[in-house]
This record gives C-alpha cells, structure tokens and sequence, in this order.
C-alpha cells in the first residue's frame, strides 16, 4: 500500500483544515505560570494524517485540547491563533463553536475507559452526538446512522454492540466505539489523543489499520497524538516532534525518521527499543525542565549532545533544512552529519548458574464468586494462572511477555507467594516456599524482591525516601543507624539518585526517579533475585532506556537474577537472555531470546512479533490480524486454550486436546519448547518485518 | 512483631511542617480561634467565672444581659434562680467538651483498629466484624445511649464511654472503606515482599494513608458527641443539676423560651460554635494531612 505524501508548499489554502499558527498557551497556577505551548505552529490538511509526538509534559494534549477550545478555566492562549477552514476558532460564539465540535472537528479523548459514560449504552452515546447535529428525521434513521459508524469502526454485530454498556466492552471495542462518536457526523477533522495507550499491541494493530481506512475511505484529516513513535511511522503522512512545549522538528515521516534534523528527535528514536535492530539504547540525560521558568535559548540545550554557548542564548528559530522541513536547532547542519545514534548491542554473555527459583505445574485460580453465589454453587473460579513451569537461574533475566490478562503479573506474585498458589508448588534453591520455617521465609523474603509497575504507588507517600530505602535494611541487616544512612547513601549513588532528594517524599519526584528509588529499595539487601513487573511501562521512552541500563548494570554489579515481566517486546529484547510467552494463563513458547524470536513460532507468538509497529516508516510488514478477544479466564477454551483466535487452527484437534510444552526438534532440542499440534516445520515461516 | 525503631530522623521533621501548614490554612486558623479559646476557658472553668455557678440569687432572677441586680451586674443576665449565665456557660462547657473529645478518642481507639483490620484482612473477618458493626448500627444512637445509661450509673464517665462505644461502628465503617482502597496500592504489596509482620503493615503503611477521612470523620463526631451529650442530658440523662451543663441550661429554657429567649440562645450559641469549629479544624486538618491534596488540585 502506497502512501499519498502532500506537501504544505503544494497544498492549495483550500485543502487546509487546521492552521494553528505560532501559538503559545499558559496556565495559571499557585506559584506562577506554567508556559505549555510556545510558538507552536501545526497544519492538518484534507486527506493527510499528521502526527504529533512527544513525552509526557510535552504539551501534546494541551495542544489538542486548545484546538478545540477545551483548555482548564486557568489555561489560555496568549498568543497566536487557531483557525479551522479560514474561520477563528476563539474568535466564535459558543453556539458557533458548538456547531464546529462533534460536528467538524471530533475529538477523541484518551482513556476511553473514562471518556465513555459508564452508565449509558453505547448506542445512545453515538446517538446523542448524531440527535445534536444532524437532526435526523426518525428515530429509525438515527439509529440507522449509529450502526453505519459502528460498523465503520470494524465493530462486528452492531445492533448487539450497540445496546452494551461500556464495561461489557473490550478494551479495543471501547476505543473504537469512542472513534464511533468522533466519526458519527462525518467530521472533516479527527483529532485522535493517544488512541493506542493501554491497548494490546495485537488491538493495537487492528486500530492503526483502521485508522488509515478511515483516512483512505473518508479522506478525514487526522490529528493523531502518541507517544509512540512507532505507532506515527506506520500510519502519519508527516510529523511533528513536540517538546517541553516547542515543536522541535517538523516534515515528512520518512525524512524525519530516517534522517532526523534535530538532536532532540535523533535522541529520541536512539532511546527507542526495536524489535528489528540490535542497538543499546541510548538514554537521553537529564529531565525535561519544569516550564515554570523558561530559561533563554534553546529548552533542549541541557540535554543535548551538540549545544554551544549560542544555544542557550536569545531565541532559536526555526530552520528549514529542506523545503518541506523544519527544525528549531541552529546546529542542524553539525547534527545531521554525525547524528546521535544508538550503539552496536553488545554481547550479552550469558552464563547461567544453579536454579534459584523454581515452580512446577503452578495454578493460582480467584474465587471472584460472592457469598450468594458460593450459596447457589457452580460458578466457576478466574484461571489466572494455569499450570505452569518455570525455572530461573543465577546470574540470568528471564522474560514473561504476554498481553494484558494473561496471568503475568498473577504468577509474578504467585512465584513470590505474595499469592497463596492454589496448586502446585515453588521451590526456592530446592525448599518448597510453602513449606518453609519462619527464618527460612524470612531469608526467601530477603533474596527475593519486587519492583512493580507504578513507581508512584509502589512507593508509600507519607514516607520520606530515606526511610523508604532504609526499612529492608531495618528488617534483613544487622547495620546501626550510621551504616544504614551509609548504605542508604551508597544505594542512591548506585542508582543516580542526588543525596539530597533522602529527605524529599515520593510525589515530589518524577517517575523516573521514584522509580529509581523502588530500584534502590529492591536492591538494598542484596537479593538474589528481583521480579521486575513492567518496571518501565509507566515512563517514558527516553526514562525507560536509562532505567533499564540502570537495572543491567546492576545485575551485573550484584550478580542478581530477574523475571521481566513486560508486555512489550522491545524492553523483553533489551535485557533479556531468556524468554517465556505466556496466554491465558499458561506458557506457550519459551526458550532463549533467538529461539523464540525466530522460527519455528508458535503461532501466538508469531501474531503477537508481527504486531508491533516498526520505526521504520518504509515497513510494510503483513500483520497477522487475531480475530476476537482473549477468552474469558473463567471458561478457557477446551483443547488448546489459543484455538479460538489461531490464525492457524488446525481443526477439531485444537479444541478437543489441549497440546503439550514440547521441545522444538525432539527432545534434544531441550531449550527451546512451545505447545502447539503443528508439527514444527510447519511454522517455520519467516516473518516479514524481523 | 517486627521491632519498632524510635522515629527516625525524617519522621521527627515532619511535625512542624503540619502544624506550619494548619496555620495557613484558612478553615483550620478560623476553627482553632474558636476552639483554643473555648478548650482555655473550659479548662480554666471555675477560675473566670465571675460568680459561683451554682448559687441561687432570688433577688436576680430573669435579669436581661448587661444588667444589674441587687448582687451585682451580670453580662449575659440570669436565669429563672437569679443564676449567672455567663459563669454557668463557662464552667459548663468542661463536661461538654470532655464529653466530645473523650467520646471521640474512645470510638477512634476502637474504631480504627476494627475497620483497620476488616479492611485489610478481607472475607470472613470483615464480614464478621462489619456485620457486628451493622447491628450496633442498626440501634438509633439516642435510644442505645440511653440503654447503656439505664443500665450504668449517670456519670460523666459512662455518658463518655456510652457515647464513644455508640460511634465505633461509624469510625470502623469509615476506617474499613479507606482500608479497603489502600491495602490494594502497590506499596502494600511492596510491603508483604519484604515480609513485613500484619501490624506493621495495618499501623505504619496504611494507617498514615487513611488518616484523612478519619480525621474529618472524628471531627464531626466531636460535633456529635456534644450534640448527643446535650441531648442525653437534656433527657435527664447527664450528670444532672444543680452541676451546669450545656445540654441541661438548654432543657431548662425551654419552659422560658417566650419570656427569656436568652437563656436559650447562650448555650445553644457555644454549642453551635464548637461544634462548627470542630469541623472547620477537621476540614483543615484533611488538607493538610494528605501532601499530594494541594499539587493534586491545581487543575494542571
């Protein structure tokens, strides 16, 4: 599929439907002004995708926000102006605009867990939008049009869907039905804020392929908001890279991705996990500065490789390398000729030792029945985790990939007995856990520690950091007051946390470094093994590479092992020697981190690589599209428990027997096994974009 | 029990820091200048009051405010025994006041470790305990007050311990719903990865996480202690006459009302003092309290 690239220069003024020019937002708040958006300028043209990406912070909802006059009562626009097809947006009356939102331009919030009113069908919410604007003629004919933009969005069975309540939805359904309101009176302008966060990346894929038909068939403008830098590449015409409240770069995808012109955009794509590129992530130093008080020159300057002293002086403008390209560095030239880039990947040595942690045949089932229904009886138990081996040894990372609800966290937990397994058993250097005295459990607790997923939460806020970092050193040391303010010390300087930050508590920290402190934390009494759940799904991609250096070089220096726990397969990559996918609850492949990313592939993980959106704007991996959700861990499948969404189901044999972990090419081939009746030739097809 | 080490440095800068914060903000500053006066005078009680509370002046009986009699001059008038009103009030709050604070410090004594627990624990226990507390609840607060003081002797003390005992289930429920929230925050679980011993994890992680509903909680029930203490008192239920008390003075006017409607304003007027200012400090104290509350709320 070719993609259409329009240039700005070509365009005639007629096919601009959003022109936001040189605008600048503030908010107002107790100590002063927060300057988010400064002289950001964007153009959506008919038929085009733009997208805009950029870090937390970056100003990128506010954007959106702006656009359709929908900032907090303490932000406002102090500069610049925002019109859609020619007219003033803040220069309309509110009936004016009203006609414009939903209408024209359609807005499609982030979350559509809570842009969606829980206790209104999902019908009526696409209708109320058409009832407002179109002034249909009937009843019928409004509920016509609502099934036309639900079967717009690929939602199957739209007159069944129609009459569910939000909650009955998938997470995939609920974004779609959310782009069904935008859709629903044929906007010229969809503005889609972050439409893929906290969606599968098998949803994921399914969203973005529907996103560009919606562009091909409806020739809609699209504002597309993301993080994301991979999600931008595969479906933007062309981009803007925000940050800290200043468009850095600006032009095609294809140039920019390839051949970025500021160093903020190269920084960032060198930060990036690939699943297609063997590099070291190059994390990006520093933070992103608070915009309380906006420093002179260039708000990258800090952060950036290539800045002189004319960087941090006066305004920087924006330079034109190329006629459809932007970039706010006067530097470019020096950027571009020798561009940061990641490192070659090292060579992990991988060298493992004795088993330290081992589970066999672990099932942790949740009664969610409540006490009627335990009185009425039958109702069956959630299988959040289903049987399942697994071994970890010294000195190793194990990854546990899996999308979301299949059991990873749960049996992260459970291989700790933060669960009570309801069967089976986990052993720790060869005792059974469950069968341990009170100082055996107590030395298990020490060697074994967890880092969870919101650095925030993990952290309790009504304790300074000092006496966060210092309690396991209370509970599982012998040191005196003075040897654990040493210690305490010496964990912050491990983990590059400033000594002054002991005194400060965790929400005055930002992600990266809270959870830099959970790091601290885990590893204050030296254990031998850390769970790591998603430790950097929460944060940003540039605090996510240094992060996981962070946790390299310290399995390193401690010699610990860790269970990565993640659901993206580009963290799994960077650090992991070892590798188990995991579906409704139990293991389906495994085996070294080449065995399992090349073939033969069970056919999960086959769908679930050929999913994930590449940096490179010129891929056009085929994506294998799964049909139907994740069943539900309370009526798991017969047979094999992936045969309701296989793209490769064999037939009866799949649902009637349930195929066992088996090794790759006979017994011998030991290490690598997956479950799956296909005999293993038969799935060795490469796939496209690995 | 894990062993408790003295407060560590952190914790011991922490004090001043609420104290500095409850001085600035505007519902605590107005509610604490009503309530340091009202708990000084009460203390001080039979120190300030210009007359003896209990004596009986015939001569000046029903005086209006700011008049005199044949005994001398009386600020807020008399009552229907030539009594002082002013120095009835003064030295009637103490019971009043004991009565709030003494009956809210035994509900939360009791209160917060039951709905610590059922929080936390989940399944039988809590379905154990809060069932208990539903059928304490069940009860209505007067007529359970006034059982328990049929049953007890009428002194002050059972009227507190009647009263405290009668709010536990509404601090428990409180307590156990916060509980409920916060025993599922990562750092709960980050805590039993340590192995942290149950009452450290109920006291040291997740009480400190659910103070703020339980400090506004207990503020409105000094309000109410008060209030029922009046009301028992009002009854006849309280510590009884000749002794001032607010509750009392209020059952007394009442057969005046029409004829001298102050002897009823000036106690109902304390009374509604303290009890706002009650909850104007627990409104401030919940500010405080939570350090993310004020960042949280800045709309950014």
């Amino acid at each position: 599929m070719s993609r259409q690239r329009t240039r700005p220069a070509d365009a005639a003024e007629a096919d601009v439907l959003l022109d936001v020019d040189s605008v600048s937002v503030e908010f107002s708040v107790p100590d002063g002004t927060v300057e988010a958006l400064r002289d950001v300028s964007v153009r959506v043209e008919k038929g085009e995708t733009l997208g805009i990406a950029g870090e937390s912070g970056s100003g990128k909802s506010t954007l959106a926000l702006a656009i359709v006059r929908y900032l907090a009562s303490n932000g406002h626009i102090t500069d610049g102006s925002i019109s859609f097809k020619g007219r003033d947006l803040y220069a309309l009356s509110k009936g004016e605009l009203r006609t414009i939102r939903g209408n024209e331009v359609a807005h499609v919030a982030q979350n559509p867990a809570s842009a969606l009113n829980p206790s209104m069908v999902i019908g009526e919410q696409i209708k109320e939008t058409i009832d407002l604007h179109q002034d249909p003629e009937s009843d019928e004919a409004a509920w016509d049009q609502v099934y036309e933009v639900l079967r717009q969005v690929n939602i199957p069975h739209p007159e069944y869907l129609a009459d569910r309540y939000p909650s009955e939805l998938s997470g995939g359904q609920q974004q779609r039905a959310l782009i069904a309101i935008g859709l629903s009176c044929n906007p010229d302008l969809l503005i889609l804020d972050e439409p893929t966060t906290g969606l599968d990346v098998t949803t994921q894929a399914k969203l973005l392929d529907l996103v560009r038909e919606l562009k091909h068939d409806y020739d809609v403008g699209i504002l597309l908001i993301t993080h994301n830098l991979a999600v931008i590449a595969k479906i933007a015409d062309r981009v803007n890279i925000l940050y800290a409240g200043e468009v850095m770069e600006k032009g095609p995808v294809e140039e920019v991705f390839t051949n970025p012109a500021n160093p903020y955009t190269q920084a960032l794509l060198a930060t990036t996990p690939e699943l297609d590129r063997e590099k070291d992530l190059r994390p990006i130093p520093g933070q992103i500065p608070g915009l309380t008080a906006i420093p002179d020159g260039c708000i990258f300057a800090d952060r950036c490789d290539f800045a002189t002293d004319e960087c941090r002086a006066g305004s920087i403008p924006m330079e034109t390398p190329t006629d459809d390209r932007e970039t706010r560095c006067i530097r470019w030239e020096a950027a571009t000729a020798d561009p940061i880039a990641a490192g070659a990947a090292t060579e992990r040595h991988y060298d493992p030792g004795d088993v330290i942690l081992e589970a066999s045949d672990l099932e942790k089932h949740y009664d969610t029945a409540t006490f009627l229904q335990n009185l009425v009886g039958g109702h069956e138990p959630v299988r959040a985790v289903d049987g399942v081996d697994l071994s970890i040894r010294e000195g190793e990372t194990v990854g546990l990939v899996g999308e979301s609800g299949c059991g990873k966290s749960t049996l992260g937990r459970t291989l700790l007995h933060l669960h009570e397994p309801t069967a089976g058993s986990v052993s720790y250097r060869g005792t059974d856990v469950a069968e341990m005295s009170r100082r055996e459990r107590r030395e298990f607790r020490s060697e074994c520690q967890i880092i969870q997923q919101d650095p925030e939460g993990s952290l309790n806020p009504r304790k300074r950091i000092r006496s966060i970092v210092e309690r396991p050193l209370e509970l599982f040391t012998d040191l005196d007051e003075a040897g654990r303010e040493e210690r305490v010390h010496e964990l912050l300087d491990q983990v590059n946390l400033s000594h002054d930050l002991a005194a400060n508590f965790p929400h005055e920290l930002s992600g990266g470094q809270q959870q830099r402190v959970a790091v601290a934390r885990a590893f204050a009494a030296n254990p031998s093994l850390v769970v790591l759940d998603e430790p950097v799904s929460s944060l940003d991609v540039s605090v996510q590479a240094s992060i996981l250096n962070l946790l390299d070089d310290l399995r390193e220096a401690y010699d610990t092992s860790y269970l990565l726990i993640s659901h993206d397969m580009g963290v799994i990559k960077t650090i992991c020697d070892r590798l188990s996918v995991m579906y409704l609850g139990q293991i389906v492949e495994s085996g070294s981190l080449d065995e399992v990313f090349t073939p033969p592939y069970h056919p999960y993980t086959r769908s679930l690589l050929s999913s994930i959106p590449s940096l490179d704007p010129h891929e056009e991996g085929s994506r294998i599209h799964l049909e139907g959700d994740v069943p539900d861990a309370r009526d798991p499948p017969s047979g094999c428990s992936f045969c309701t969404r296989c793209p490769e189901k064999i037939g009866e044999v799949c649902e009637t027997d349930d195929p066992a972990l088996e090794p790759v090419g006979g017994p011998e081939g030991a290490a690598h096994q997956l479950s799956c009746h296909h005999e293993d030739d038969e799935l060795s097809e490469e796939i496209e974009n690995l | 029990m894990a062993t408790e080490s003295a407060p560590s440095l952190t914790e011991r800068i922490a004090a001043p820091d609420v104290v500095r914060d409850l001085l600035t903000n505007p519902k605590a500053v107005v509610g604490l200048a009503i309530l340091v006066p009202v708990v000084a005078v009460s203390a001080l009680g039979p120190m300030l009051a210009p007359y003896d509370p209990v004596a009986v002046h015939p001569a000046d009986a029903y005086l209006g405010p700011l008049s005199s009699g044949p005994n001398g001059m009386y600020l807020l008038g008399t009552d229907h025994l030539g009594r002082d009103l002013l120095s009835r009030i003064i030295v009637g709050s103490r019971p009043s006041l004991l009565l709030g604070f003494g009956a809210t410090g035994l509900s939360l004594l009791l209160g917060v470790p039951i709905g610590l627990t059922a929080g936390y624990s989940k399944g039988r226990v809590d379905e154990l305990l809060m069932r208990l507390m539903d059928i304490m609840m069940s009860v209505p607060v007067l007529l359970l007050g006034v059982l328990i003081l049929v049953v007890l002797p009428s002194s002050l003390f059972n009227i507190v311990l009647a009263i405290g005992v009668v709010f536990v289930p509404r601090i428990a429920r409180v307590t156990r719903s916060a509980t409920l929230s916060v025993s599922e925050e990562p750092y709960v679980l980050a805590a039993k990865a340590r192995g942290e011993s149950d009452p450290y994890i109920l006291f040291r992680e997740i009480l400190p996480n659910v103070t703020a509903p339980i400090v506004v909680e207990g503020s409105i029930r000094i309000g109410y202690a008060v209030m029922v203490g009046t009301s028992l008192s009002f009854l006849g239920l309280g510590t009884g006459p000749p002794h001032p008390d607010w509750g009392f003075m209020i059952n007394t006017a009442r057969l005046h009302i029409y004829s001298t409607p102050w002897f009823l304003l000036w106690p109902s007027i304390a009374l509604l003092a303290t009890i706002m200012a009650t909850n104007l400090l627990g409104d401030g104290l919940r500010d405080v309290l939570d350090p993310r509350a004020i960042e949280d709320g800045d709309g950014l």
